[in-house]
Protein backbone atom coordinates (compact mmCIF):
# COMPACT_ATOMS: atom_id res chain seq x y z
CA UNK A 1 0.00 0.00 0.00
CA UNK A 2 2.89 2.35 1.18
CA UNK A 3 4.70 1.45 -2.38
CA UNK A 4 1.81 3.50 -4.07
CA UNK A 5 1.52 6.32 -1.88
CA UNK A 6 3.88 8.18 -4.73
CA UNK A 7 2.28 9.65 -7.22
CA UNK A 8 4.92 9.21 -9.93
CA UNK A 9 5.04 5.22 -8.97
CA UNK A 10 1.41 4.94 -9.04
CA UNK A 11 1.20 6.77 -12.79
CA UNK A 12 3.81 4.00 -13.81
CA UNK A 13 2.35 1.44 -12.93
CA UNK A 14 -1.29 2.64 -14.18
CA UNK A 15 0.05 3.47 -17.74
CA UNK A 16 1.44 -0.32 -17.60
CA UNK A 17 -2.42 -1.76 -16.09
CA UNK A 18 -4.58 0.88 -17.81
CA UNK A 19 -4.36 -0.58 -22.03
CA UNK A 20 -5.08 -4.29 -20.64
CA UNK A 21 -8.30 -2.96 -18.84
CA UNK A 22 -9.60 -1.10 -21.81
CA UNK A 23 -9.09 -3.92 -24.40
CA UNK A 24 -10.56 -6.76 -21.87
CA UNK A 25 -13.39 -4.97 -20.72
CA UNK A 26 -13.91 -3.93 -24.76
CA UNK A 27 -13.45 -7.77 -25.41
CA UNK A 28 -15.83 -8.87 -22.60
CA UNK A 29 -18.42 -6.03 -23.13
CA UNK A 30 -18.95 -7.07 -26.86
CA UNK A 31 -18.31 -10.67 -25.65
CA UNK A 32 -21.61 -10.14 -23.26
CA UNK A 33 -23.66 -8.42 -25.78
CA UNK A 34 -23.13 -10.82 -28.41
CA UNK A 35 -24.22 -13.60 -26.18
CA UNK A 36 -26.76 -11.46 -24.39
CA UNK A 37 -28.78 -9.95 -27.39
CA UNK A 38 -28.23 -13.26 -29.47
CA UNK A 39 -27.45 -16.09 -27.78
CA UNK A 40 -29.84 -16.27 -24.40
CA UNK A 41 -33.15 -17.96 -24.65
CA UNK A 42 -36.10 -15.12 -24.25
CA UNK A 43 -37.74 -15.77 -21.03
CA UNK A 44 -40.94 -17.24 -21.09
CA UNK A 45 -42.69 -15.03 -18.96
CA UNK A 46 -40.80 -11.91 -19.71
CA UNK A 47 -39.78 -12.25 -23.30
CA UNK A 48 -36.84 -10.47 -24.38
CA UNK A 49 -36.93 -7.58 -21.74
CA UNK A 50 -35.32 -10.06 -19.74
CA UNK A 51 -32.32 -8.85 -21.77
CA UNK A 52 -32.50 -5.49 -19.73
CA UNK A 53 -31.27 -7.40 -17.01
CA UNK A 54 -27.73 -8.23 -18.70
CA UNK A 55 -27.14 -4.50 -18.45
CA UNK A 56 -29.28 -3.41 -15.12
CA UNK A 57 -28.02 -5.83 -12.64
CA UNK A 58 -24.13 -5.82 -13.15
CA UNK A 59 -24.57 -1.78 -13.29
CA UNK A 60 -26.10 -2.30 -9.58
CA UNK A 61 -23.80 -4.79 -8.57
CA UNK A 62 -20.88 -1.72 -9.40
CA UNK A 63 -23.20 0.67 -7.73
CA UNK A 64 -22.52 -0.73 -4.22
CA UNK A 65 -19.37 -2.08 -4.88
CA UNK A 66 -17.88 1.42 -6.06
CA UNK A 67 -19.06 2.27 -3.24
CA UNK A 68 -17.54 -0.01 -0.91
CA UNK A 69 -13.98 0.61 -2.85
CA UNK A 70 -14.48 4.44 -2.47
CA UNK A 71 -14.85 3.47 1.24
CA UNK A 72 -11.70 1.83 2.03
CA UNK A 73 -10.12 4.25 -0.15
CA UNK A 74 -11.43 7.18 2.30
CA UNK A 75 -10.56 5.00 5.04
CA UNK A 76 -6.95 4.67 3.47
CA UNK A 77 -6.46 8.54 3.13
CA UNK A 78 -7.95 9.46 7.03
CA UNK A 79 -6.31 6.68 8.73
CA UNK A 80 -2.69 6.65 6.68
CA UNK A 81 -2.69 9.49 4.89
CA UNK A 82 -2.54 7.79 1.83
CA UNK A 83 -2.33 10.78 -1.06
CA UNK A 84 -2.80 8.19 -3.98
CA UNK A 85 -6.29 7.11 -2.04
CA UNK A 86 -7.46 10.29 -1.83
CA UNK A 87 -7.31 10.78 -5.72
CA UNK A 88 -8.97 7.40 -6.17
CA UNK A 89 -12.05 8.18 -3.85
CA UNK A 90 -11.94 11.09 -5.78
CA UNK A 91 -12.45 9.59 -9.02
CA UNK A 92 -14.77 6.82 -7.89
CA UNK A 93 -17.99 8.90 -6.97
CA UNK A 94 -18.68 9.93 -10.31
CA UNK A 95 -18.31 6.83 -11.88
CA UNK A 96 -19.92 5.32 -9.22
CA UNK A 97 -23.06 7.39 -9.18
CA UNK A 98 -23.43 7.53 -13.04
CA UNK A 99 -23.36 3.21 -12.84
CA UNK A 100 -25.96 4.06 -9.68
CA UNK A 101 -27.92 6.21 -12.17
CA UNK A 102 -27.76 3.69 -14.87
CA UNK A 103 -28.94 0.84 -12.38
CA UNK A 104 -31.84 2.99 -11.47
CA UNK A 105 -33.06 4.18 -15.05
CA UNK A 106 -32.67 0.50 -16.60
CA UNK A 107 -34.58 -0.91 -13.84
CA UNK A 108 -37.18 1.89 -14.83
CA UNK A 109 -37.43 0.73 -17.95
CA UNK A 110 -37.71 -2.82 -16.90
CA UNK A 111 -39.93 -1.87 -14.49
CA UNK A 112 -42.92 -0.61 -17.07
CA UNK A 113 -43.55 -3.23 -18.92
CA UNK A 114 -42.74 -5.89 -15.80
CA UNK A 115 -44.72 -3.85 -13.26
CA UNK A 116 -46.81 -1.46 -15.20
CA UNK A 117 -44.97 1.51 -13.51
CA UNK A 118 -41.95 3.61 -14.37
CA UNK A 119 -41.02 3.72 -10.77
CA UNK A 120 -42.87 1.82 -7.33
CA UNK A 121 -41.72 2.25 -3.65
CA UNK A 122 -40.29 -0.63 -2.58
CA UNK A 123 -37.24 -0.87 -0.41
CA UNK A 124 -34.56 -1.77 -3.06
CA UNK A 125 -35.24 0.77 -5.55
CA UNK A 126 -35.77 3.57 -2.57
CA UNK A 127 -32.15 2.75 -0.99
CA UNK A 128 -30.47 2.47 -4.40
CA UNK A 129 -31.76 6.42 -4.94
CA UNK A 130 -30.68 7.42 -1.43
CA UNK A 131 -27.07 5.56 -2.31
CA UNK A 132 -27.04 8.03 -5.64
CA UNK A 133 -27.97 10.97 -3.13
CA UNK A 134 -24.98 10.02 -1.23
CA UNK A 135 -22.94 9.99 -4.29
CA UNK A 136 -24.08 13.15 -5.20
CA UNK A 137 -23.36 14.68 -1.16
CA UNK A 138 -19.76 12.87 -1.60
CA UNK A 139 -19.20 15.12 -4.99
CA UNK A 140 -20.47 18.36 -4.03
CA UNK A 141 -18.99 18.81 -0.21
CA UNK A 142 -15.59 17.75 -1.81
CA UNK A 143 -16.33 20.51 -4.97
CA UNK A 144 -18.03 23.22 -1.77
CA UNK A 145 -14.29 23.11 -0.30
CA UNK A 146 -11.57 25.43 -1.95
CA UNK A 147 -8.85 23.67 -0.63
CA UNK A 148 -8.77 19.78 -2.12
CA UNK A 149 -7.58 18.25 0.90
CA UNK A 150 -9.60 19.75 3.30
CA UNK A 151 -12.26 18.86 0.45
CA UNK A 152 -10.92 15.62 0.33
CA UNK A 153 -10.84 14.58 4.17
CA UNK A 154 -14.46 16.12 4.39
CA UNK A 155 -15.94 13.70 1.75
CA UNK A 156 -13.93 10.97 3.10
CA UNK A 157 -16.27 11.58 6.61
CA UNK A 158 -19.15 11.65 4.62
CA UNK A 159 -18.88 8.75 2.76
CA UNK A 160 -17.69 6.18 5.74
CA UNK A 161 -21.20 7.59 7.49
CA UNK A 162 -23.02 6.60 4.89
CA UNK A 163 -21.55 3.34 4.13
CA UNK A 164 -23.93 2.20 6.64
CA UNK A 165 -26.29 1.78 3.83
CA UNK A 166 -24.26 -0.64 1.77
CA UNK A 167 -25.99 -3.97 3.75
CA UNK A 168 -29.17 -2.14 4.04
CA UNK A 169 -29.31 -1.87 0.48
CA UNK A 170 -27.48 -4.89 0.03
CA UNK A 171 -29.94 -6.92 1.98
CA UNK A 172 -33.40 -4.88 1.60
CA UNK A 173 -35.00 -7.11 -0.91
CA UNK A 174 -34.38 -10.36 1.97
CA UNK A 175 -35.53 -8.37 4.67
CA UNK A 176 -38.58 -6.46 3.51
CA UNK A 177 -40.68 -8.69 1.30
CA UNK A 178 -41.01 -6.61 -1.62
CA UNK A 179 -41.62 -5.76 -5.55
CA UNK A 180 -38.19 -6.20 -6.89
CA UNK A 181 -36.85 -10.12 -6.47
CA UNK A 182 -34.37 -11.48 -4.28
CA UNK A 183 -31.49 -12.47 -5.44
CA UNK A 184 -30.86 -15.05 -7.47
CA UNK A 185 -27.02 -15.60 -8.47
CA UNK A 186 -24.70 -14.50 -5.20
CA UNK A 187 -26.97 -16.50 -2.29
CA UNK A 188 -26.84 -19.96 -0.61
CA UNK A 189 -27.19 -23.21 -2.40
CA UNK A 190 -25.87 -22.17 -5.85
CA UNK A 191 -27.51 -19.40 -8.58
CA UNK A 192 -31.07 -19.58 -9.29
CA UNK A 193 -30.65 -19.12 -12.79
CA UNK A 194 -29.45 -21.17 -15.82
CA UNK A 195 -26.21 -21.27 -17.36
CA UNK A 196 -27.20 -19.82 -20.51
CA UNK A 197 -28.71 -16.60 -19.18
CA UNK A 198 -26.00 -16.72 -16.18
CA UNK A 199 -23.11 -16.59 -19.02
CA UNK A 200 -23.60 -13.57 -20.40
CA UNK A 201 -24.52 -11.59 -16.86
CA UNK A 202 -21.05 -12.80 -15.48
CA UNK A 203 -19.50 -11.87 -18.87
CA UNK A 204 -20.61 -8.41 -18.97
CA UNK A 205 -20.64 -8.08 -14.89
CA UNK A 206 -16.75 -8.77 -15.64
CA UNK A 207 -16.48 -5.99 -18.58
CA UNK A 208 -18.51 -3.34 -16.41
CA UNK A 209 -15.57 -3.65 -13.65
CA UNK A 210 -12.92 -3.75 -16.08
CA UNK A 211 -13.91 -0.70 -17.55
CA UNK A 212 -15.07 0.94 -13.81
CA UNK A 213 -11.43 0.53 -13.35
CA UNK A 214 -10.09 1.82 -16.18
CA UNK A 215 -11.79 5.29 -16.04
CA UNK A 216 -10.94 5.44 -12.20
CA UNK A 217 -7.51 5.25 -12.95
CA UNK A 218 -7.94 7.28 -16.07
CA UNK A 219 -9.75 10.00 -13.72
CA UNK A 220 -6.94 9.63 -10.81
CA UNK A 221 -4.11 9.78 -13.31
CA UNK A 222 -5.97 13.00 -14.76
CA UNK A 223 -6.34 14.90 -11.29
CA UNK A 224 -2.20 14.02 -10.90
CA UNK A 225 -1.45 15.72 -14.06
CA UNK A 226 -4.36 18.14 -13.17
CA UNK A 227 -2.68 19.12 -9.68
CA UNK A 228 1.06 19.04 -11.44
CA UNK A 229 -0.07 21.80 -13.79
CA UNK A 230 -1.70 23.91 -11.10
CA UNK A 231 1.27 23.49 -9.59
CA UNK A 232 3.29 24.38 -12.17
CA UNK A 233 1.34 27.64 -13.41
CA UNK A 234 1.65 28.68 -9.79
CA UNK A 235 5.24 28.75 -10.18
CA UNK A 236 5.42 30.80 -13.44
CA UNK A 237 3.17 33.25 -11.72
CA UNK A 238 5.75 33.49 -8.89
CA UNK A 239 8.73 33.52 -10.81
CA UNK A 240 6.73 36.05 -13.33
CA UNK A 241 8.55 40.02 -12.10
CA UNK B 1 -19.29 16.80 33.14
CA UNK B 2 -19.69 20.04 34.30
CA UNK B 3 -18.49 21.72 31.35
CA UNK B 4 -20.98 19.35 28.95
CA UNK B 5 -23.18 20.87 30.96
CA UNK B 6 -22.35 24.20 30.80
CA UNK B 7 -22.38 24.01 26.93
CA UNK B 8 -25.86 22.53 26.72
CA UNK B 9 -27.09 24.94 28.86
CA UNK B 10 -25.35 27.91 27.12
CA UNK B 11 -26.60 26.49 24.01
CA UNK B 12 -30.23 26.53 24.77
CA UNK B 13 -29.64 29.74 26.15
CA UNK B 14 -28.52 31.04 23.13
CA UNK B 15 -31.22 29.40 21.20
CA UNK B 16 -34.06 30.63 23.47
CA UNK B 17 -32.23 34.54 23.73
CA UNK B 18 -31.51 34.86 19.62
CA UNK B 19 -35.31 35.21 17.99
CA UNK B 20 -36.74 31.74 20.07
CA UNK B 21 -35.68 29.51 17.86
CA UNK B 22 -38.03 26.83 19.51
CA UNK B 23 -40.81 28.79 18.54
CA UNK B 24 -40.04 29.63 15.06
CA UNK B 25 -39.36 25.27 14.30
CA UNK B 26 -42.78 24.87 16.16
CA UNK B 27 -44.14 27.76 13.58
CA UNK B 28 -42.82 26.68 10.26
CA UNK B 29 -43.68 23.01 11.42
CA UNK B 30 -47.66 23.89 11.96
CA UNK B 31 -47.61 26.53 8.74
CA UNK B 32 -45.92 23.33 6.76
CA UNK B 33 -47.95 20.76 7.84
CA UNK B 34 -51.07 23.41 7.07
CA UNK B 35 -50.23 23.98 3.81
CA UNK B 36 -50.80 20.24 2.70
CA UNK B 37 -54.69 20.32 3.15
CA UNK B 38 -54.88 23.50 1.13
CA UNK B 39 -52.43 21.89 -1.70
CA UNK B 40 -54.32 18.29 -1.17
CA UNK B 41 -58.29 19.16 -0.57
CA UNK B 42 -60.44 18.44 2.39
CA UNK B 43 -61.02 14.86 2.04
CA UNK B 44 -61.05 13.26 5.53
CA UNK B 45 -59.80 9.97 4.88
CA UNK B 46 -57.23 11.27 2.54
CA UNK B 47 -55.16 12.89 4.57
CA UNK B 48 -55.45 10.98 7.80
CA UNK B 49 -54.13 8.11 5.31
CA UNK B 50 -51.08 10.89 4.51
CA UNK B 51 -50.68 12.12 8.35
CA UNK B 52 -48.16 10.06 9.86
CA UNK B 53 -45.88 10.99 6.37
CA UNK B 54 -46.67 14.40 6.06
CA UNK B 55 -45.80 14.55 10.16
CA UNK B 56 -42.29 12.94 9.62
CA UNK B 57 -41.29 14.93 7.00
CA UNK B 58 -42.08 18.11 8.23
CA UNK B 59 -40.39 17.45 11.26
CA UNK B 60 -37.42 16.27 9.05
CA UNK B 61 -37.68 19.90 7.34
CA UNK B 62 -38.13 22.10 10.56
CA UNK B 63 -35.23 20.17 12.36
CA UNK B 64 -32.96 21.24 9.41
CA UNK B 65 -34.06 24.93 9.84
CA UNK B 66 -31.35 25.81 12.39
CA UNK B 67 -28.96 22.99 11.67
CA UNK B 68 -26.12 24.96 9.68
CA UNK B 69 -26.21 27.23 12.42
CA UNK B 70 -24.83 24.43 15.25
CA UNK B 71 -21.02 25.27 14.79
CA UNK B 72 -21.06 28.13 12.05
CA UNK B 73 -21.81 30.93 14.54
CA UNK B 74 -19.10 29.28 17.14
CA UNK B 75 -16.99 28.74 14.07
CA UNK B 76 -17.33 32.53 13.52
CA UNK B 77 -16.38 34.42 16.52
CA UNK B 78 -13.97 31.88 17.13
CA UNK B 79 -15.61 30.07 20.25
CA UNK B 80 -15.24 26.91 18.54
CA UNK B 81 -11.02 27.27 19.06
CA UNK B 82 -11.72 27.76 22.48
CA UNK B 83 -13.84 24.44 22.65
CA UNK B 84 -11.65 22.60 21.03
CA UNK B 85 -8.84 23.63 23.57
CA UNK B 86 -10.56 22.55 26.30
CA UNK B 87 -10.58 19.62 28.15
CA UNK B 88 -13.49 18.39 27.23
CA UNK B 89 -12.95 15.83 24.29
CA UNK B 90 -14.83 17.28 20.83
CA UNK B 91 -16.81 14.25 20.71
CA UNK B 92 -18.88 14.77 24.02
CA UNK B 93 -18.75 18.44 23.02
CA UNK B 94 -20.47 17.86 19.86
CA UNK B 95 -22.59 15.60 21.93
CA UNK B 96 -23.67 18.64 24.00
CA UNK B 97 -24.64 21.03 21.25
CA UNK B 98 -26.68 18.11 19.69
CA UNK B 99 -28.69 17.53 22.37
CA UNK B 100 -29.03 21.28 22.67
CA UNK B 101 -30.34 21.28 19.17
CA UNK B 102 -32.58 18.26 20.53
CA UNK B 103 -34.05 19.65 22.67
CA UNK B 104 -34.58 23.14 21.33
CA UNK B 105 -35.70 22.24 17.77
CA UNK B 106 -37.42 18.83 18.24
CA UNK B 107 -38.92 18.31 21.68
CA UNK B 108 -40.82 21.14 21.05
CA UNK B 109 -42.17 19.19 17.81
CA UNK B 110 -42.83 16.07 20.05
CA UNK B 111 -45.08 18.57 21.86
CA UNK B 112 -46.48 20.30 19.13
CA UNK B 113 -47.23 16.65 17.28
CA UNK B 114 -50.69 15.97 18.62
CA UNK B 115 -52.28 19.24 17.82
CA UNK B 116 -51.25 18.60 14.35
CA UNK B 117 -52.40 15.34 14.16
CA UNK B 118 -56.06 16.57 15.33
CA UNK B 119 -56.08 18.65 12.25
CA UNK B 120 -55.03 15.51 9.74
CA UNK B 121 -58.17 13.81 11.61
CA UNK B 122 -55.81 10.65 12.97
CA UNK B 123 -56.93 8.06 14.92
CA UNK B 124 -56.89 8.40 19.26
CA UNK B 125 -54.70 5.11 18.55
CA UNK B 126 -52.48 6.68 16.51
CA UNK B 127 -51.73 10.59 18.47
CA UNK B 128 -49.60 9.12 21.13
CA UNK B 129 -47.54 6.36 18.40
CA UNK B 130 -47.28 9.30 16.44
CA UNK B 131 -45.24 11.43 19.62
CA UNK B 132 -43.27 8.95 20.66
CA UNK B 133 -41.81 7.85 17.22
CA UNK B 134 -41.17 11.52 17.26
CA UNK B 135 -39.49 11.35 20.45
CA UNK B 136 -37.51 8.13 20.03
CA UNK B 137 -36.65 8.78 16.10
CA UNK B 138 -35.51 12.48 16.27
CA UNK B 139 -32.24 12.06 18.52
CA UNK B 140 -31.22 10.40 15.00
CA UNK B 141 -31.65 13.67 13.17
CA UNK B 142 -30.07 15.63 15.65
CA UNK B 143 -26.92 13.61 15.38
CA UNK B 144 -26.99 13.02 12.11
CA UNK B 145 -27.67 16.99 11.25
CA UNK B 146 -24.33 17.35 13.45
CA UNK B 147 -22.26 14.94 11.63
CA UNK B 148 -23.64 17.54 8.31
CA UNK B 149 -23.22 20.76 9.67
CA UNK B 150 -19.34 19.98 11.42
CA UNK B 151 -18.48 19.03 7.84
CA UNK B 152 -19.56 22.09 6.11
CA UNK B 153 -18.20 24.39 8.93
CA UNK B 154 -16.50 27.28 7.15
CA UNK B 155 -18.03 25.98 3.88
CA UNK B 156 -19.90 28.74 1.50
CA UNK B 157 -23.14 28.03 0.75
CA UNK B 158 -23.33 25.67 3.58
CA UNK B 159 -27.30 25.46 4.57
CA UNK B 160 -27.72 24.44 1.10
CA UNK B 161 -25.59 21.97 1.36
CA UNK B 162 -26.54 20.20 4.40
CA UNK B 163 -29.56 19.80 3.61
CA UNK B 164 -28.01 17.27 0.58
CA UNK B 165 -25.85 15.96 3.00
CA UNK B 166 -28.03 14.64 6.04
CA UNK B 167 -31.33 13.73 4.39
CA UNK B 168 -30.35 10.63 2.49
CA UNK B 169 -28.83 9.58 6.13
CA UNK B 170 -32.16 10.48 7.94
CA UNK B 171 -34.65 7.97 5.37
CA UNK B 172 -34.36 5.11 8.31
CA UNK B 173 -35.46 7.17 10.69
CA UNK B 174 -38.77 8.88 8.48
CA UNK B 175 -39.25 5.46 7.07
CA UNK B 176 -39.42 3.54 10.87
CA UNK B 177 -41.10 6.61 12.33
CA UNK B 178 -44.44 6.49 9.12
CA UNK B 179 -44.44 3.07 9.59
CA UNK B 180 -44.95 2.85 13.25
CA UNK B 181 -47.81 5.93 13.47
CA UNK B 182 -49.34 3.95 10.17
CA UNK B 183 -49.47 0.47 11.79
CA UNK B 184 -51.17 1.99 14.96
CA UNK B 185 -53.43 3.60 13.15
CA UNK B 186 -54.64 0.55 11.06
CA UNK B 187 -54.78 -0.94 14.33
CA UNK B 188 -51.81 -3.36 14.29
CA UNK B 189 -49.12 -3.67 16.88
CA UNK B 190 -46.39 -0.57 16.46
CA UNK B 191 -43.65 -1.78 18.42
CA UNK B 192 -41.53 -3.37 15.80
CA UNK B 193 -41.21 -0.10 14.08
CA UNK B 194 -40.56 1.32 17.43
CA UNK B 195 -37.63 -0.61 18.15
CA UNK B 196 -35.91 -0.35 14.68
CA UNK B 197 -36.41 3.26 15.37
CA UNK B 198 -34.70 3.04 18.63
CA UNK B 199 -31.91 0.73 17.07
CA UNK B 200 -31.24 3.68 14.14
CA UNK B 201 -31.34 6.52 17.02
CA UNK B 202 -28.72 4.53 18.84
CA UNK B 203 -26.47 3.49 16.31
CA UNK B 204 -26.26 7.41 15.15
CA UNK B 205 -26.21 8.33 19.03
CA UNK B 206 -22.59 5.67 19.01
CA UNK B 207 -21.33 6.71 15.01
CA UNK B 208 -22.36 10.75 14.97
CA UNK B 209 -20.16 12.24 17.56
CA UNK B 210 -17.11 10.52 16.32
CA UNK B 211 -17.60 11.95 12.38
CA UNK B 212 -18.86 14.72 13.71
CA UNK B 213 -15.82 15.73 15.84
CA UNK B 214 -13.44 14.57 12.41
CA UNK B 215 -15.06 17.05 11.01
CA UNK B 216 -14.44 19.98 13.14
CA UNK B 217 -10.94 19.16 13.56
CA UNK B 218 -10.89 19.19 9.87
CA UNK B 219 -12.41 22.65 10.11
CA UNK B 220 -9.86 23.71 12.92
CA UNK B 221 -6.50 23.08 11.50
Amino acid sequence: MHFLANPGRFLRLSAAFRPWLAGLAAVAIAAGLYLGLFEAPPDYQQGDTVRIMFVHVPSAWLALSIYTAMTAFALMSLVWRHPVADLLAKACAPVGAAFTLTALATGSLWGKPMWGAWWVWDARLTSVLVLFFLYLGAIALRAAHDDPERGGKAAGILTLVGFVNVPIIKFSVDWWNTLHQPASVLKAGGPAIHASILTPLLVMALGFSLFAAWTVLVRAEAEIFGRRARVLELKRSADRP
Amino acid sequence: MNAFAAILARDLRLSWRQGGASLLTVGFFLVTAALFPLGIGPERDVLARIAPGVMWVTALLSALLFLDRMFQADAEDGTLDQLALAPLPLELTVLAKAGAHWLSAALPLVIASPAIALLFDLGAAAVPVLALSLAIGTPALSLFGAVGAALTVGVRRGGALVSLLVLPLTVPALIFGAGAVEAASLGLDPQPHLLLQLGVSLFALALAPFAAAAGLRLALD
